[in-house]
C-alpha cells in the first residue's frame, strides 16, 4: 500500500448564515487547501466531495451540484456520505484513492449549508426518523441524543456539571479559531448547566449549532511528496470505520461499540496496541458535550465511564497530558455536519505540522486520532496521523 | 497556516440580510407527498397493534427474539423463522423530557418519551414511545411501565394505536 | 422460509402516508449577486471572465472551473443569443396538462461558456433552434433579483 499523507488544508468561517453559495464555499476552502500545500488542480488526480443530506442545501444530488467548486470538472469524483460521519470518512475515502496506487494525489472538500432550509434545518431533520415506528410520534432530533445522554449519564452515575466541563473547555479552546462561530472565552459551566432546557438533559449550551460552511484537504502519495519537496505533511497511519444496527432502539446506548471497532481498525494498521500513551491528542466528535466523553471511551483513551473524571482533573485541557478537541470542536467553532473535517482532520494536520498558531498545543505532539459519528447515532469513522 | 492566513473566507449574513431582502435570494417551497409501504414485517406488526398486541420475529440460528419484528436477522443474515406475540409490559431504558415539540418550537408543558425493551423479546429490543400517568419528576431509567391502548374502535393500525406507556399499577406484572 | 411464503396480496401491505416538509431560501452568492443586481437595477446581463483560459460564464462563476482561478472580472453578455435547443412542455411540473403548451428554450450567446434555459416566446410552430433571440425583462419596479425578472426570450432581426 501507498503511503498517505495530507500536505494541505483549508476551510471557510464557519457561520449560522453565509452569503456564499454552497459551490462559492467548496471553492474557497479547496483553492486555500491547494494554495497551502503548494498545488494546482492540475496537479490533482481524483476528487472526492463529503456532504450531508440533500435535504439540508435543498439541493437534489449535491454532489454534482458541488462539483466545480470542489475542482471535480472532468476528474474522476466521486460523493460520498455517512451523515455526521462523512466529517472524517471522507478522508478515509480520499485515502482509499492515493493508497491503493490509483491516485498520487487526491482532493476531499466537504460543504453544508444549512441556513438554506427555512426556518430551522430541524424541519428537514424530522425526515431521518423511521417513517412508521417513530414519525407519528412526532419526534425531535434532541431526543435522540438526550435519550443516549441520560443512558450515559444513568449507568455510569455521571453528573451533568461533568458534561458541562466538555462544552466550556472546547468554546474557550475555539477562542484562537479563526473560523469560530461560537468561541467564548468566558464561558462557565454555571452557564451550560443555567442556559434553556432543550430536551432534559441537552440544554441549549450543550448543543453545537447549525453552520454554513466549507473544509478541504490535499491527500498526496509519499513520492509525490517526496519529488515535491513537500515540507509540511502529516502521515494517514491508520483508519477504521463501523456501523451499528439500523434498529437504534436495539442499540446499547451507553458504549459506542461501532467507534470502538473502527478504532481497533485504525490502531492496528498504525500499528498503536497502547493507544493511552501512544496517541499524543484526539479530535472526537463533539457535536454535543457528552459525545466527546462517549467517543473517548469508544476511542479506547478512556476507560468505560472514566472520560467525565478525566475531563474533570484537566487532562483533556490543551495543556493537559492528553489535549482534547484543541480545536474548539463542533461546540465551539460550529457544526455544518460534513465541513466539521476541517476541526477533525484539518486540526490534525495543523497540530503535527505546527501551524495551529494559537490552537498549538504547548508540547510535542507525534500521533493524533479524529473521530467522526453519524448517520443515526450508529456509525464511527476514525483516522489516526503522525507527525 | 493557520497562523499565515490574515483573511478566512465567508461572507457572514445576518438574518435581517436574508429576511429583509438585502441580499438577492430565490425561495422554494417543495411539496413531497410519500406513501411508505410499510413491507412485511412492518404490516404484521401495525396489523397486531390494531388488535392490541405486540408482534416480533424469532431467529432459531441466534435464538433471539426480535423486536420490532423483520423479516431477516441482521446479524446470522438469514431470514427469520416465527412469529411470537410479546408482552406489552416493559422497563424504561432510557427517557427525555423534552421541551421542544418535533419543529423545534419551545412548550411549556414537556414530553416525556423514552425507549421501552418489552418483556418477551431478548434484552434490550424495544420502541420509542411516550410516557403518561407520571411526571418529569417520578419518571427514571429501570422504571416498569405498560402500554396504554386506545379503545379497540379507534386503533388504527399506528404506533399511535398505543397512546403511552404508563407506570404499572399494584398487582400487575 | 419467508422469502418463499411471502405475501402476494398487496392489499394485505400498510403504508404511511406522509410528506416531507421544507421550505428554502437560497442566497445568491458572490457571483449570483453581480449577475441579479445587474439584472434587476439595471436591466444587464454579466459574465464573469477568466483572463487567463480566455473564458467568460453565463451564468458567472466566482471561480474558474478549469484553471481554478478566482474570477473578478465582470463583462456584459451580448444582447442577441442563439436558440441552441428548444422543446414543447405540454404539462407543468406537477404533471398537469397545459391549456396551450409552452415553448422553452436553451439559449447560448457567442464566446460565452453557458447559457440560460428560459421561456421562448413565440408559437410552438415558430419554434427552432438556431433562431437570433434576446431577453425581454419585466419593468423594472416588477424586477426582484431572480431568474424570473426575464420574461422569456423573444426573436430578434439581426446581422446573423
Amino acid at each position: 500500500m501507498t503511503k498517505v499523507g495530507v500536505i494541505g488544508a483549508g476551510m471557510t468561517l464557519f457561520r449560522r448564515r453565509l452569503q456564499e453559495t454552497g459551490k462559492e464555499l467548496c471553492f474557497e476552502a479547496t483553492k486555500m487547501a491547494l494554495d497551502s500545500a503548494g498545488i494546482t488542480r492540475g496537479d490533482v488526480d481524483m476528487v472526492v466531495c463529503g456532504t450531508a443530506p440533500d435535504a439540508f442545501d435543498g439541493v437534489a444530488m449535491k454532489g454534482e451540484y458541488l462539483l466545480d467548486g470542489s475542482g471535480g470538472f472532468r476528474k474522476p469524483y466521486t460523493r460520498v456520505f455517512t451523515g455526521g460521519g462523512t466529517g472524517v470518512f471522507s478522508t478515509i475515502a480520499g485515502w482509499w484513492h492515493v493508497a491503493s496506487g490509483l491516485a498520487d494525489v487526491a482532493l476531499v472538500v466537504n460543504e453544508e449549508k444549512m441556513s438554506s432550509c427555512q426556518p430551522h434545518p430541524q424541519s428537514v431533520f424530522a425526515n431521518i426518523w423511521d417513517p412508521i415506528l417513530d414519525r407519528p410520534l412526532k419526534p425531535n432530533l434532541v431526543w435522540i441524543f438526550a435519550m443516549e445522554m441520560n443512558r450515559y449519564m444513568s449507568v455510569y452515575g455521571v453528573k451533568k456539571e461533568d458534561i458541562a466541563r466538555v462544552a466550556v473547555k472546547n468554546k474557550r479552546n475555539a477562542v484562537g479559531h479563526p473560523c469560530a462561530q461560537l468561541a467564548d472565552p468566558n464561558i462557565t459551566v454555571d452557564d451550560v448547566l443555567n442556559s434553556e432546557v432543550m430536551a432534559w438533559p441537552v440544554q441549549r449550551l450543550d448543543i453545537s449549532p447549525p453552520s454554513d460552511g466549507a473544509s478541504a484537504v490535499v491527500l498526496a502519495s509519499e513520492d509525490f511528496i517526496r519529488k515535491r519537496r513537500i515540507k509540511d505533511r502529516a502521515w494517514v497511519s491508520g483508519v477504521g470505520w463501523c456501523i451499528d444496527s439500523t434498529m437504534w432502539t436495539d442499540r446499547d446506548l451507553v458504549f459506542p461499540e461501532y467507534v470502538a471497532r473502527a478504532a481497533k481498525h485504525a490502531y492496528k494498521m498504525a500499528k498503536i496496541d497502547d493507544p493511552r500513551r501512544q496517541i499524543d491528542f484526539a479530535e472526537p466528535y463533539d457535536p454535543f458535550d457528552y459525545k466527546e466523553l462517549h467517543h473517548l471511551e469508544g476511542l479506547l483513551l478512556a476507560d468505560k465511564g472514566e472520560a467525565p473524571v478525566l475531563t474533570r482533573e484537566g487532562v483533556t485541557e490543551r495543556d493537559g497530558k492528553m489535549p482534547v478537541c484543541p480545536s474548539g470542536g463542533l461546540l465551539g467553532v460550529g457544526n455544518p455536519i460534513a465541513a466539521t473535517m476541517g476541526m477533525k482532520i484539518g486540526e490534525l494536520f495543523w497540530q503535527l505540522t505546527g501551524q495551529a498558531g494559537k490552537r498549538q498545543i504547548p508540547h510535542e505532539v507525534h500521533t493524533g486520532v479524529s473521530q467522526a459519528w453519524g448517520d443515526l447515532m450508529q456509525y464511527g469513522s476514525v483516522v489516526v496521523m503522525s507527525a | 497556516m493557520t497562523a499565515r492566513i490574515s483573511r478566512w473566507p465567508g461572507i457572514e449574513l445576518r438574518a435581517a440580510d436574508l429576511y429583509d431582502g438585502k441580499v438577492t435570494q430565490t425561495r422554494f417551497h417543495p411539496d413531497a407527498k410519500y406513501a411508505w409501504s410499510a413491507g412485511e414485517a412492518m404490516s404484521r406488526f401495525l396489523q397486531e397493534l390494531q388488535n392490541g398486541r405486540f408482534i416480533a420475529r424469532t431467529c432459531h440460528k441466534c435464538e433471539r427474539i426480535l423486536f420490532p419484528p423483520r423479516m431477516f436477522c441482521e446479524e446470522c443474515f438469514r431470514p427469520t423463522d416465527e412469529w411470537t406475540y410479546i408482552h406489552d409490559t416493559g422497563t424504561i431504558e432510557t427517557f427525555s423530557v423534552s421541551y421542544l415539540d418535533t419543529d423545534a418550537k419551545r412548550i411549556a408543558e414537556p414530553i416525556l418519551v423514552g425507549v421501552v425493551s418489552l418483556d418477551g423479546a431478548s434484552p434490550r429490543m424495544g420502541m420509542m414511545h411516550y410516557f403518561g400517568e407520571m411526571t418529569k419528576d417520578d419518571i427514571r431509567i429501570g422504571m416498569r411501565v405498560k402500554a396504554e391502548w386506545k379503545p379497540a374502535a379507534e386503533r388504527r393500525g399506528s404506533v399511535l394505536d398505543v397512546r403511552y406507556f404508563r407506570p404499572l399499577r399494584e398487582g400487575e406484572r | 422460509m419467508t422469502f418463499l411464503d411471502r405475501t402476494t396480496d398487496a392489499r394485505k401491505f400498510r403504508h404511511w402516508e406522509g410528506n416531507v416538509e421544507a421550505d428554502y431560501i437560497y442566497t445568491s452568492g458572490v457571483a449570483g449577486e453581480r449577475f441579479f443586481v445587474a439584472l434587476r437595477d439595471d436591466g444587464r446581463m454579466l459574465a464573469s471572465r477568466c483572463p487567463a483560459c480566455k473564458l467568460d460564464y453565463l451564468p458567472p462563476r466566482m471561480f474558474c472551473e478549469d484553471c481554478f482561478a478566482e474570477l473578478t472580472e465582470y463583462v456584459d453578455v451580448p444582447q442577441a443569443g442563439r436558440v441552441a435547443a428548444v422543446t414543447l412542455a405540454h404539462v407543468d411540473r406537477t404533471g398537469t396538462k397545459l391549456s396551450n403548451p409552452q415553448v422553452w428554450a436553451f439559449v447560448t450567446f457567442e464566446g460565452i461558456r453557458g447559457g440560460l434555459v428560459h421561456r421562448l416566446l413565440v408559437t410552438p410552430k415558430q419554434a427552432r433552434a438556431g433562431m437570433a433571440v434576446r431577453a425581454k425583462l419585466k419593468p423594472r419596479d416588477a424586477r426582484t433579483g431572480t431568474i424570473a425578472d426575464i420574461e422569456g426570450f423573444e426573436p430578434v432581426r439581426s446581422r446573423f
